[in-house]
């Protein structure tokens, strides 16, 4: 189906309704008004094509002309993706820069990838190959960090008749062809992929394999499996931002999709400035090599907002199919509701709670349905996974709301963001008694496996001292800490130590940052062994302030500071002085030293 | 208003008013945003937008108000392009009304350009992180909550709190760099005109007027004529910030009067609403304004902004409120509890926070950081102290807690209390921050502070 005009009749925001044209089509992509602004029908009455436009409307009269494209609405995926910055429909933000000028204007038309740039493309079959979809064609270093691998496009499948040679060829140029005996097919570098359609893999796997975040709380307490789903749920102030980020650059997956949706321009221009800077702990490499911008800031064409998460969950998935783990972090999803909203408001459909359409629950659901760990197509045996963190910014912090409960219905990690662990400077303000991880059990047989068999255990054991500590804290707010018996008080002796020494973690420092698996679990397990130790020794009559004197906790507190290696060597030296003091039962830790 | 481009055709085809909506039939080629002029039955001109437009209708928002008009004489055309103002350099020392229209006794704005009121976003690539910081001359911000040039910041406070004596403090006293390279623009809506006089006696009588812009919509203005003021605002920071290279501080109160706008023109659209009738479009609206400031690479001047909302009983939750702060970079909130013990201005640290302050912090002093993180825990510490000795009485408390007490006390008194025309310094602000310490605290309690920074700074040493 070609190209086909019609005309507007009506202009009421970001809805547009055109007349007259034959045969128009659910999510069809439609170009309205003389500056042709991008948009995409999402109903039809009679002859009647309900159109909501990604840009600005302002100016635009009835009477002018809409082309329907024939097409819906689509990203181009191939090299180029990486290390780029994109609008909610898949523009480049820094090519439209460089043209316009600091302020987005309206009708801009540039493709996602560059045209003009050639890549260096080595060919991985021959002439005569039996290929089907899925399949390697060829590879292409699209960043030192990324290999991207040109696959044959779902829905292809024959023999290569034609290969090119290794050599340097733009996205547009034929890399190969195809041929099933009756037709022959043109491969490119570039597939287009319509974005509210998941893409094929052969089977879903079981998320076994932990995504490793370097966050100490969220690794030990409250995992997420690579192609499982989490949402961080907080007000405002709680610092839902900095965890997307910090999960956007210590996250051990390939590569990183990045959505801000209907957020702060700054906060894009944070992760624009800062990720060329920092480098991938385990490459060596700056961020920005494997990271791919997604950005509709709440100040850009709403329309565009409610797109954004559906092109940048379409490139997540087409990494994947190389076999790759990506991570894809969506800031914020309330956003993205909000967008849904207004446009729903606009076409007059019957609201359900708040004012949020009734099919909201099964947009989301059928967004994080999109993430998952997969045998990608093709011939070999590859395996990638799409991980899924949304942010859902609550009103007045009120998890009863729409979003947060239609959120909270799919998802396997919920971290919830405490307000008062914010007001008390307690980062990340990962509540440890709300939070939860429908992961952990899978995920603690990994890490019991490949970090150490104790993980599990101290991860059971922590998880009871905070919410001993959290019982008694209730019970000493009205009695006072005093009255209580010393057993309680160590308790919360140690309650204190895990949240400050362990779960605390600064964003800011350059050591702190990142924790990985084995330092965190050497200061779990150090803090453990002195709890084992201390209530040993009270039971033995060793008063409570010569367990608790300062000296070890000082130790402790300072372990997150260190590198792993140099956490090895102090956990080892506490270790000694724990056991050799409580060997005595008396005297000081200091007089030992 | 003067308006650059032609006028089209007159319709006398309304077939309804409706709030402060008019619906005009038969109209022709009519775009949407379009500015209308609307003449009422005794030939008075309105300013009016339109906000849906079809083929033979188009539903006319009326900036003015809708009072008077009916549907057999009101007179209705199109300009043909969006609202745009005058603007140029002219604009500095002028004191207009809502919708940007010169309200003094001055000569009109001898237009340079038009500018589109709606502004276009700026394109996330071409931002500048915001960086260098705005003197207030407010200890409780300057040395607390220090605001980078670029940021958007709220202050949140309740009704009967002295946010106007506030905001106007801010506006006479702020600096960015020199003193020709910096601006206020400052936009009311919905205030008395006791307290628009209160603004513009500020500026005008204590000099301040020259190099800022007052723009006043009042209470008793039609409220859809709020809809536009803080967009002229913006529309005139943008013009001083990036065509003029000028460092601009916008200060927009109070943002309540401007929801509660938005709310009455959805309603009377028939939108479905969201919490508290506001429409679930708000948080886009807001944002669409605050995201106005900011830097752009290349370019030397940039926007502040502060936004001023009223907390309905206090409630920090309410719509308003709650999103401001998810689009704002921080908060300042006023509160009531020191305000009624006499401390000006009434700043609670202890919930407020710049997120940018590292930012502006590094284009201070190098103890800047680490002296405000240690008042910021001492003054916790004494209000938690404060709390506990309401539980156990004052003589349970140890001679460490009693120190505490009287450094909460003295940091309400001195750090936090000044005089609504004292203009400290960030280097008094700071000393004062330290002699606060060393008077009250011992040295050991001072963790958040590295040894080098006591050595240099801690007045007690430096005294030795």
């Amino acid at each position: 189906m070609g190209v086909r005009v019609g005309r507007i009749t009506r202009v009421s925001g970001p809805v547009v309704i055109a007349k007259g044209v034959r045969g128009a089509r659910m999510y069809e992509l439609a170009r309205v008004g003389e500056e042709e602004l991008v948009g995409e029908v999402v109903e039809l009455r009679g002859n009647l094509a309900i159109i909501q436009v990604y840009e600005d409307t302002s100016g635009l009269r009835p009477g002018e002309g809409v082309k329907l494209s024939g097409k819906p609405l689509s990203i181009e995926l191939g090299p180029g993706l990486i290390g780029g910055i994109f609008d909610g429909i898949g523009r480049p933000l820094t090519l439209i820069a460089k043209e316009g000028g600091a302020f987005i204007k309206r009708g801009v038309s540039l493709p996602t990838l560059p045209r003009h740039r050639k890549w260096n493309f080595k060919p991985k079959v021959k002439a005569g190959d039996k290929v089907r979809e899925g399949d390697l064609i060829g590879e292409v270093i699209e960043t030192p960090s990324v290999t991207h691998r040109v696959m044959v496009p779902p829905g292809v499948k024959g023999r290569i008749v034609e290969v090119v040679k290794e050599g340097a060829y733009t996205v547009e140029d034929v890399v190969a062809i195809v041929s099933n005996g009756t037709k022959k097919m043109e491969i490119h570098m570039r597939q287009v992929w319509p974005v509210r359609e998941p893409r094929p893999y052969k089977v879903k796997l079981d998320p076994k394999v932990p995504l490793i975040t370097g966050i100490r709380n969220i690794d030990l307490l409250f995992p997420v499996a690579k192609g499982g789903t989490a949402a961080i749920i907080g007000g405002f102030g709680t610092g839902k931002t900095v965890i997307q980020q910090q999960l956007a650059k210590w996250s051990d997956a390939k590569v990183i999709v990045y959505i801000g949706c209907g957020e702060r321009g700054n906060e894009m221009t944070e992760v624009l400035t800062t990720f060329p800077k920092l480098r991938d702990p385990k490459s060596g490499r700056p961020l920005m090599e494997r990271t791919i911008l997604i950005a509709n800031t709440s100040n850009m064409p709403v329309a565009a907002r409610e797109a954004s998460i559906y092109t940048g969950v379409t490139i997540a998935e087409y990494y994947r199919d190389m076999g790759y783990d990506v991570a894809l972090m969506a800031d914020s999803t309330s956003r993205w509701a909000e967008a849904l909203r207004e446009i729903s408001g606009r076409l007059g459909e019957v609201p359900g709670e708040e004012g949020y359409p009734p099919y909201l629950a099964d947009r989301l659901a059928e967004f994080y349905e999109r993430a998952g760990r997969v045998i990608c197509l093709g011939s070999e045996d590859r395996r990638g996974s799409v991980t899924i963190v949304g942010a859902v910014s609550p009103p007045g912090g009120d998890l009863s709301e729409p979003v947060t409960q239609s959120t909270l219905k799919v998802v396997g990690t919920f971290w919830a963001l405490d307000k008062a662990l914010a007001e008390q400077r307690h980062f990340p303000a990962i509540s440890w008694l709300t939070s939860y991880s429908l992961y952990a059990d899978s995920l603690g047989t990994w890490y019991a496996r490949e970090i150490s068999p104790e993980w599990p255990i101290l991860r059971r054991r922590i998880q009871e001292v905070l919410r001993k500590e959290a019982e008694l804290l209730e019970i000493a707010r009205l009695i006072g800490i005093d009255a209580l018996p010393d057993r309680d008080k160590l308790l919360l002796f140690f309650g204190k130590m895990l949240r400050e020494d362990l779960l605390m973690q600064d964003s800011f420092h350059p050591i702190d940052t990142y924790s990985e698996p084995r330092k965190t679990l050497l200061i779990a397990r150090i803090i453990m062994k002195f709890y084992d130790e201390a209530f040993k020794m009270l039971s033995e009559g060793v008063p409570l302030e010569k367990i608790t004197s300062p000296k070890i906790r000082s130790m402790i507190s300072k372990l997150r500071y260190l590198p792993t290696l140099k956490v090895e060597d102090e956990v080892s030296r506490i270790e000694k002085l724990i056991t050799r003091f409580s060997m005595k039962g008396e005297g000081t830790y200091e007089s030992q030293i | 208003m003067k308006v650059k481009f032609r006028l089209q055709k007159y319709y006398r085809t309304v077939r309804e008013v409706k709030g402060p909506l008019l619906i005009v039939e038969k109209v022709k080629e009519v775009g949407y945003g379009e500015v209308v002029k609307v003449l009422d039955p005794s030939g008075r001109e309105r300013m009016g937008t339109v906000i849906d437009v079809a083929e033979d209708f188009a539903v006319v928002q009326v900036l003015e108000g809708t009072s008077e008009l009916d549907v057999d004489h009101t007179t209705v055309s199109f300009y043909g392009d969006t609202y745009k103002i005058p603007m140029s350099d002219d604009v500095l020392g002028r004191v207009l009304d809502g919708l940007g229209r010169p309200n003094d006794e001055g000569p009109p704005i001898e237009p340079l350009d038009y500018m589109d009121v709606n502004g276009l976003p700026i394109n996330p690539v071409s931002r500048d992180y915001p960086k260098e910081f705005i003197e207030t001359g407010i200890s409780a911000i300057d040395g607390m909550n220090t605001i980078s040039r670029g940021q958007k910041i709220a202050l949140f406070t309740g009704s009967g709190l002295p946010h106007n004596l506030l905001t106007s403090q801010i506006a006479r006293q702020a600096r960015a760099g020199d003193e020709e390279d910096f601006a206020v623009v400052l936009a009311t809506m919905g205030v008395t005109s006791d307290e628009a006089r209160f603004f513009r006696e500020e500026l005008e009588g204590r000099g301040a007027l020259h190099r800022s812009v007052l723009i006043i919509n009042l209470a008793d203005d039609p409220p859809i004529e709020r809809l536009m003021t803080p967009r002229v605002a913006l529309t005139i920071a943008e013009y001083l910030a990036f065509e003029l290279g000028i460092h601009v501080l916008v200060l927009l109160t109070d943002m309540l009067n401007y929801a509660g706008a938005l709310r009455e023109i959805s309603a009377a659209r028939g939108e479905v609403p969201s919490r508290r009738g506001y429409p679930g479009y708000l948080y886009t609206d807001l944002a669409t304004l605050y995201e106005r400031c900011g830097r752009i690479k290349g370019l030397k001047g940039s926007i502040t902004l502060i936004p001023v909302v009223t907390m309905p009983n206090d409630d920090v939750t309410y719509p308003v409120v709650d999103l401001t702060g998810y689009i704002t970079e921080g908060q300042i909130y006023l509160d009531r509890g020191l305000h009624q013990k006499g401390i000006y201005p009434p700043i609670n640290v202890l919930p407020s926070l710049s997120r940018l302050m590292k930012e502006a912090a590094k284009y201070t002093r190098r103890d800047h950081m680490y002296l405000s993180n240690q008042l910021y825990a001492a003054y916790a510490e004494a209000q938690y102290i404060r709390s506990l000795s309401l539980v156990v009485g004052e003589e349970a408390l140890t001679p460490r807690d009693r120190k505490y007490l009287s450094f909460g006390e003295a940091f309400e008194r001195k750090f936090v209390n000044q005089g609504p025309y004292e203009r400290r310094s960030l280097d008094e602000t700071l000393e004062l921050g330290w002699e606060l310490l060393a008077e009250y605290l011992p040295e050991e309690e001072l963790t958040r502070i590295p040894p080098e920074i006591l050595e240099e700074y801690y007045p007690k040493r430096k005294r030795e």
